[in-house]
Parts: structure tokens; C-alpha cells; sequence
């Protein structure tokens, strides 16, 4: 049997294009080395945040928000729990502020609300806050969600849309014979007219199956989460530099990202937390919500992110291999995620997609063989 | 300054491997959550508490004495909660320290670095969830016996007693002791089982002596000892009032009213840190669970990390200073601190020690290991994971849902999230998932993940300027 196309990695980008190819009436395969959204999709700290979103990114943001906000509606009933309230972006010094106006700025020209607000109106939308905030910008459209549940949330529309989730099947290669693709896996070949290469960190060398060169670089961010506290917040909270995103769950837990740098590569995945860059994160979370400082921390960990050379999104055709399509490398690509799968899927059914692709010829003209 | 050698843990295999380590030159560090070395078995009392001595107390002492002459330094009542160093490093770079991130017995955060880790991190007891088990008043054994060994306290008036494994009789038989009535011994073990365990145990007269001395106080308090029968309810409001049981097999149910249960299934090793440094582990149900791969002196499958005692795979305290010497000895050699000739010379003592000693462990842990009809037998709305109030019915739903190992599990469910970190609900989930994927292998474990143990923010975060802060460059407009 020929699969239409045949999704390589089971984040939210690849869940979001095999959902919305099987809705248009594709035989879809998903493929996994591992299990669905168990990496970046899964582990990430779910922030539905505009304000440390790329700025050429908020049309794609802000309509991914409403997905994520309204999955049950269009996933069968999963969903991740999201809340959607406001948030804050804050500078405690003179050259934050400035650079919190700058990228409110071309964040608003984008079409994100985003107006400054003085300290003392920022502590009215959030009482946490800290009294050394000198400037906030504030955007009322924001949200977070449990990023843990993205697989589940995923995997029952999927599997009544009819895609074929093959989990645990790791692809070791691609071969182009004819007018369709052959999937090397351990469990046998799988045939497809199409492939979409959807793996994150690992789109470098999935790009290499086919003779492209896509450098894609990884980072390795660190999460942290404290126990289950009183309610010490009620926006999502962030920084100028979109080095902190911090928000309490229902349950009371706080998560403290941000991006703050771990130990790990593409081969091992995350190992290890750098100590320095673990109190450097939680320290800049208490400076903004100082009541954290009577919390525990009970766990960290790591996930990695995938960027491309210019931190713009790899989403389009495979230049130079008809019926091969990648997405990914989206930056702050959880946010968007949902919204980029769907628009993948309308180019690759032959329709004009509603916002432009993020095509890669850009990423390879240099890099051209 | 780098130490030679950092131990964490100091119950026996910790104390031993530090003296063996110290008395060769090595300059050691042992770090110790608890306010004394000791251990579980050979706890210390804390200060303001005199218990009367008995054989445990006269061994743990014994040990505590070599500590103490050896030179190595001990520093107790702290935390350690970051792991790092050793092949936790960027790729392509060499194998660094381990780092050790703690605070000690004030709050204080402090680092020490070493260039060979012995991890002797012991058990942790192993409850698999039936209805009331989060009543109050339900103990663990093993707390139960900090009660009453370090601190004399009962832990109720009136007390069934419950699970499998020799602490059983040695709960059952010092609550007695001390004035405590024992309402039943619940014990999943049948007698064939206990018959089985016999032969290993010959070596050591001492254990059987013992063993038979606790039955026979039983015995002479007219105590229920209930064999092959395992707790189905705990009941009561605010606080346990009454217990029922039933044979494992099935059958009439019996009612003991109480005002506590301790309970305990066993014991597992704790891998919390071998997880961390992504070692290498196996299944071995009979060494009480998931274990660290090692070879026969302790080495993991990571460069210069070590595990001795209970930790590496329950064989029990008697064996585990000769557990904790062998490493030791191991790390000497692979630190080039002793020569290959002093090191086949010297383990030679430890290595039959430990053999002698670990029969009679493995037999007692064969008794202790988990008994997978004990999980099956969880009913649907009973709580699982106590932390995130996870039932069993919201795991096979996750189950259902293509939740097919741990990690998975977790994501799916929030079951072992909470403070515990799965230290407490692990155990029988992964049995839960097992049933379901056909093995704990392809359940597999939950990533390890730090701080090790919950940790204050306000000591992590100490006294600070926000310029100080080593905040990244901006992320890209």
C-alpha cells in the first residue's frame, strides 16, 4: 500500500499536518523514532504568549492562539487545557525599557495589541508583580497551556481522521524511486507519494536523506517548575529580553522558562542542567514575582529547540524534489504550531495557503551543493 | 578544592566505602541527608532521644567509630540536589568533576566537586495503593521503625501490621516491645515461601535467632499472624479505625480494629541519582526493582561513578560495608590512588564478605519482591499517585489513550509530578503500564530529573543584584 504522505516526527507540527491532510482526504502516515509529542511539543513551556513571539510571526500567532484555545472544538474534544489571559512583558532598567518599546513597536505593527503601561497600572493587571518594574508592555491576547498533554490531545482526532500513527518506527532514510518515496525502517519500508519531514532538532539530518544541506541549530532550553503554591499570579509573565516566561497552572504550580541554556545535543537530547544557568533563571523569576522566593522547586528539566540561520521558520517544498515538503524550526513553534500544520497542509493539498509559506531556498543558497 | 572521592549517603555502605577510601589516603567526602550517619538500620538517635542499644545500635556504632578515625569529612543534614559533572557535559568535552549542589543542615547552598562518586542511596519502600492507604495514621514499615528506633515513639496504640519481608517481624516484634498492642501480622508471604528463603539463611545463625525471637514474642502476645494475607481496605474517617484482610488466594474476609497500619511491600533500590547521570539500568525484580548495571566491585557504566549497598540492588545491611568497601577499593584503583596489585589484594576480604552476606540479602529480598497480583488487584477509583491524586482509572484511561511507557504515563496523567517524583506511586504504575505493554523493561523508568529532592527557592536564590543576573542576550526580534 501507498500512503498519500507520510509524516516523519510527531510533534505539534507534524500532528497538525497529517490531521488536517487526513481532513482533506489523504491516506496519512505518521512516523515516529519515538512516542507522539514527546520532545520539544511535549516538553515546552506551553506559553501562548505574543510578546516573545517573532514579530513576522504574530499573524501565524495570533490565529494559533484561538486554536489552541478552541482545540476541543476542532480535535475532537482533546485538548491541552488552555487558559487565556493577559500578559505582561516587563524591564527593570532604562535599556530594557527601551528595548521593550522598540519590540512592542514592530510587535504592534504586526497586529499584536500591545500598549506600554506605567508600573502601577502593570500591578493592577498583575498583583504579583514586583515594585521595581519601571515599564510593562501588555497584551491582553496571551494564554498558556499544559504542553504535557499535546500528544493526547492530538492523538484521538488523529485516529478518527483516519492517519495511520506508527510510534516507536524510527525512519533511517528515504529513497525516491519513481514517482513516490520509500521509507526505510527497521520495521520494513513504507511507501508514500508524499513525505513531509516535520523533526525538529533533527530536520538537519533528515534534509540530508534527500541531498539538501538545512544547518539547523540547537538549543537546549531548561524548564523549571515549583510545587503546588497559593495563587501568587494571574497573567503570563515575561521580560524585555523574552529571556523568562512565568505562569501559575490551576493547580498552583509555577513555571519558570525563558530559554535559559542547558546541557545536551541533537545526539544525547537534554542530560543535564547547568547550575548557574538554573539559579540564573529562578532568580530572575523571583525578581519578577517575589512571593516565588517562599516556593520549592521541585523539578527541571530540558528541551530542545530547533532554529534555522536566520531564526525564521522552515516551512514549504523541498526545493529541488518534487513531493518532499519540510515544516519546522519555528521559532517559539509551539505557539504557532497549530496554525503552521494546518497552512502546510493547504499547499501540499494544492490550495493557495491563507499566509505565506516560509519556503527554504533562503537557508540553502549559500549552502547550495 | 576537588575531592578524590565525594560518597553520598551514609548509612553502612556510605560509611564503610568513606573509612576504606580515607584509610588509603584519599581525601573523601561524605554528605548525608540525615543529622547522623546511620542509615535506616543503623539509625542514630537525634539529640534529646536515648533509645537502649541492641545489636543494630552496636554495629551502626561500630561503623561510626571507623568513620570517625578515618579522616574523611562528614557533613550531615544536607541536601543535595544538583547533579552534574562527570559525563554530564557538552559534546566532545571530557569527562568533568562530578558537582554536587547542596545545602547543608542551616540552609546554606554549597558546591563540592569530586573525581569519583559513590552513590549509596539505599531503598525506598515500596506500598502499592489499596482503598484508605492514605488514611492517617497508615505508615510505611520503614517509618514506622525511624519511630521506634531512633526516637522510641509508637506510632499508635494499637497496630496491624502489615506487607512482606523480615522488617515486618521486626516492626511487629518492637512495637510489642514497647508497649504497643499488635491488633495482626499481615504477612503476603506464605510459609512455603518463608521455607524457601531457609537454606540461604543457614549461614547466618544470627538472622535465624533473631527471627525466631520475634515470632516467639508474637507468639507469646497471642498475636493473629496471618500468612498469604494481604490488606484490602484500610477504613475510617479522619484516621484509620479498622483494617480488613483477606488471603491472598481469595476467601473470607477479617476485621482488625486499629489505630494505625504500617505497611510495607518491599523495598526498591533508589536510582533517583543513577537515573540523573543517564547510567546504564536493568530489571531485576528479585534485587528489589529497577538497578544500576555494575560490575562486581560497584562500577557503573559511567566513568568513575560508583553504587554500594541496598542502592545497587537490595541485599541488606550486613552485606552492604563490604559493598561499600569494594567501590571504594575501585575508585582508588581507578583513580590511580592505589596500585593493581593493592587493589586485587586488598578487595579480596570485601568480596567474600559480601558474598557471604548478600545470600542471605537476595533470599530476603526474593521475599520482598513486587508482587504484580497485589497491583492488578488496585480497584479502579483508588488513588495511585498520592501527589497529583492520579487514580488507577485515569492510568488505564492514558493507557488506553496510547500511553505506552512512563514518560509517557506521566505526560499523559501528571502521575509522579508532584513532589515525590514518582518515588512513591513508581513502583506500581509501571507495574499498571507493564500489564499493558508486556514487561517493565518497555515500560521502562521516568527520566531522572533534578533537584533531588524539593529545594527551597528562597536558598537558591540567596542575596542578589539584579545587574548580577547573567541574563542571556535578547532572543531575536
Amino acid at each position: 500500500m501507498t500512503y498519500d504522505t507520510a509524516i516523519i516526527g510527531a510533534g505539534v507540527m507534524g500532528c497538525s499536518t497529517a490531521l488536517h491532510l487526513a481532513r482533506a482526504g489523504m491516506r496519512v502516515a505518521l512516523l515516529d523514532r519515538g512516542a507522539i509529542c514527546r520532545e520539544a511539543s511535549g516538553v515546552n513551556a506551553g506559553t501562548l504568549t505574543m510578546q516573545m513571539t517573532r514579530a513576522a510571526l504574530i499573524p501565524y500567532a495570533l490565529r494559533a492562539h484561538e486554536m489552541w484555545t478552541r482545540m476541543a472544538e476542532w480535535a475532537d474534544g482533546g485538548h491541552v487545557r488552555a487558559v487565556a489571559c493577559p500578559g505582561l512583558s516587563v524591564a527593570f532598567t532604562e535599556h530594557e525599557a527601551a528595548m521593550l518599546e522598540q519590540r512592542a513597536t514592530a510587535r504592534r505593527a504586526a497586529g499584536a495589541p500591545i500598549e506600554l503601561v506605567s508600573p502601577a497600572r502593570a500591578r493592577e493587571i498583575e498583583p504579583g508583580l514586583s515594585d521595581r518594574v519601571i515599564l510593562a508592555g501588555h497584551c491582553p491576547i496571551d494564554g498558556f497551556t499544559s504542553a504535557y498533554l499535546t500528544g493526547r490531545a492530538y492523538r484521538g482526532a488523529l485516529v478518527s481522521a483516519g492517519v495511520d500513527i506508527h510510534e516507536n518506527r524510527a525512519v533511517r532514510g528515504v529513497d525516491r524511486v519513481g514517482g513516490a518515496f520509500t521509507l526505510d525502517t527497521a520495521a520494513g519500508p513504507l511507501a508514500a507519494r508524499r513525505i513531509v519531514l516535520a523533526g525538529g532538532v533533527w530536520l538537519e539530518g533528515m534534509a540530508a536523506w534527500l541531498g539538501v544541506h538545512l544547518p539547523i541549530k540547537v538549543l537546549i532550553n531548561q524548564l523549571v517548575v515549583t510545587e503546588r503554591i497559593a495563587p501568587v499570579m494571574r497573567t503570563v509573565l515575561g521580560v524585555a529580553s523574552g529571556l523568562l516566561s512565568l505562569k501559575q497552572y490551576e493547580n498552583g504550580s509555577v513555571l519558570i522558562g525563558g530559554g535559559w541554556q542547558g546541557i545536551g545535543d541533537r545526539a544525547r537530547g537534554g542530560i543535564g542542567v547547568k547550575a548557574d544557568n538554573f539559579i540564573g533563571n529562578v532568580r530572575l523569576a523571583a525578581h519578577t514575582v517575589p512571593a516565588l522566593r517562599e516556593a520549592r522547586v521541585v523539578r527541571a528539566w530540558l528541551g530542545l529547540e530547533a532554529e534555522t540561520a536566520d531564526a525564521l521558520p522552515a516551512i514549504g517544498p523541498i526545493p529541488g524534489v518534487d513531493g518532499a515538503w519540510i515544516i519546522g524550526s519555528v521559532h517559539s513553534g509551539y505557539t504557532s504550531g497549530p496554525y503552521m500544520g494546518r497552512l502546510l497542509a493547504q499547499a501540499i493539498t494544492g490550495g493557495e495557503p491563507e499566509l505565506p509559506l516560509f519556503p527554504i531556498d533562503r537557508l540553502l543558497a549559500r549552502h547550495a551543493a | 578544592m576537588i575531592w578524590d572521592i565525594a560518597v553520598l549517603g551514609a548509612g553502612p555502605a556510605g560509611m564503610a566505602a568513606s573509612a576504606e577510601a580515607a584509610r588509603h589516603g584519599a581525601r573523601v567526602m561524605l554528605l548525608e541527608e540525615s543529622p547522623a550517619p546511620g542509615g535506616q538500620v543503623y539509625r542514630a538517635s537525634p539529640a534529646g532521644f536515648t533509645v537502649p542499644r541492641d545489636a543494630d545500635g552496636r554495629a551502626g556504632d561500630a561503623l561510626r567509630a571507623a568513620l570517625a578515625e578515618s579522616g574523611a569529612k562528614l557533613r550531615t543534614g544536607c541536601r543535595v540536589w544538583g547533579l552534574g559533572g562527570g559525563p554530564l557535559v557538552p559534546e566532545g568535552a571530557p569527562a568533568a568533576p562530578f558537582r554536587l549542589d547542596a545545602l547543608d543542615a542551616e540552609g546554606t547552598p554549597f558546591t563540592a566537586e569530586a573525581r569519583a562518586l559513590v552513590l549509596c542511596p539505599g531503598t525506598t519502600e515500596r506500598v502499592i495503593p489499596f482503598p484508605g492507604w492514605t488514611t492517617p495514621g497508615v505508615l510505611g514499615l520503614a517509618a514506622a521503625t525511624i519511630l521506634l528506633k531512633s526516637a522510641g515513639v509508637l506510632p499508635g496504640r494499637r497496630a496491624v501490621v502489615s506487607g512482606a519481608g523480615p522488617l515486618l517481624y521486626a516492626v511487629a516484634a518492637k512495637l510489642l516491645k514497647a508497649g504497643c498492642e499488635v491488633a495482626a501480622v499481615v504477612d503476603l508471604a506464605s510459609a512455603a515461601e518463608w521455607a524457601r528463603a531457609l537454606p540461604a539463611l543457614a549461614a547466618r545463625p544470627d538472622l535465624l535467632a533473631q527471627g525466631a525471637a520475634w515470632r516467639a514474642r508474637l507468639l507469646r502476645a497471642r498475636v493473629p499472624v496471618l500468612a498469604a494475607h494481604s490488606v484490602v481496605a484500610a477504613e475510617g474517617g479522619e484516621a484509620v479505625a479498622r483494617v480488613r484482610v483477606a488471603p491472598v488466594s481469595g476467601g473470607a474476609e477479617r476485621v482488625f480494629d486499629c489505630d494505625t497500619l504500617l505497611v510495607g511491600h518491599g523495598l526498591s533500590p533508589a536510582t533517583e541519582a543513577t537515573r540523573a547521570f543517564r547510567a546504564a539500568h536493568r530489571y531485576a525484580p528479585e534485587s528489589g526493582g529497577w538497578v544500576p548495571v555494575t560490575d562486581a566491585d560497584g562500577r557503573t557504566s559511567v566513568v568513575r561513578l560508583y553504587v554500594a549497598g541496598d542502592g545497587a540492588g537490595v541485599r541488606g545491611a550486613a552485606a552492604a560495608p563490604a559493598g561499600g568497601r569494594l567501590a571504594a577499593l575501585a575508585a582508588l584503583r581507578d583513580l590511580g590512588l592505589i596500585t593493581a596489585s593493592e587493589h586485587d589484594t586488598t578487595r579480596a576480604a570485601p568480596m567474600r564478605d559480601h558474598a557471604s552476606a548478600a545470600r542471605a540479602g537476595a533470599a530476603m529480598a526474593r521475599v520482598m519482591a513486587i508482587r504484580p497480583a497485589l497491583v492488578a488487584a488496585i480497584p479502579r477509583d483508588c488513588v495511585v499517585c498520592r501527589c497529583e491524586g492520579v487514580t488507577r482509572a485515569e492510568i488505564e484511561h492514558a493507557l488506553d489513550d496510547g500511553a505506552e511507557d512512563m514518560n509517557q504515563l506521566k505526560q499523559f496523567t501528571r502521575c509522579g509530578m508532584g513532589p515525590c517524583q514518582g518515588r512513591v506511586c513508581g513502583e506500581a504504575a509501571a507495574e499498571l503500564v507493564a500489564a499493558r505493554v508486556g514487561g517493565r523493561e518497555r515500560a521502562g523508568f521516568a527520566t531522572g530529573r533534578l533537584p533531588l529532592r524539593p529545594v527551597p527557592m528562597a536558598a537558591l536564590l540567596g542575596e542578589f543584584d539584579y545587574a548580577d543576573i547573567p541574563v542571556p542576550a535578547p532572543a531575536p526580534l
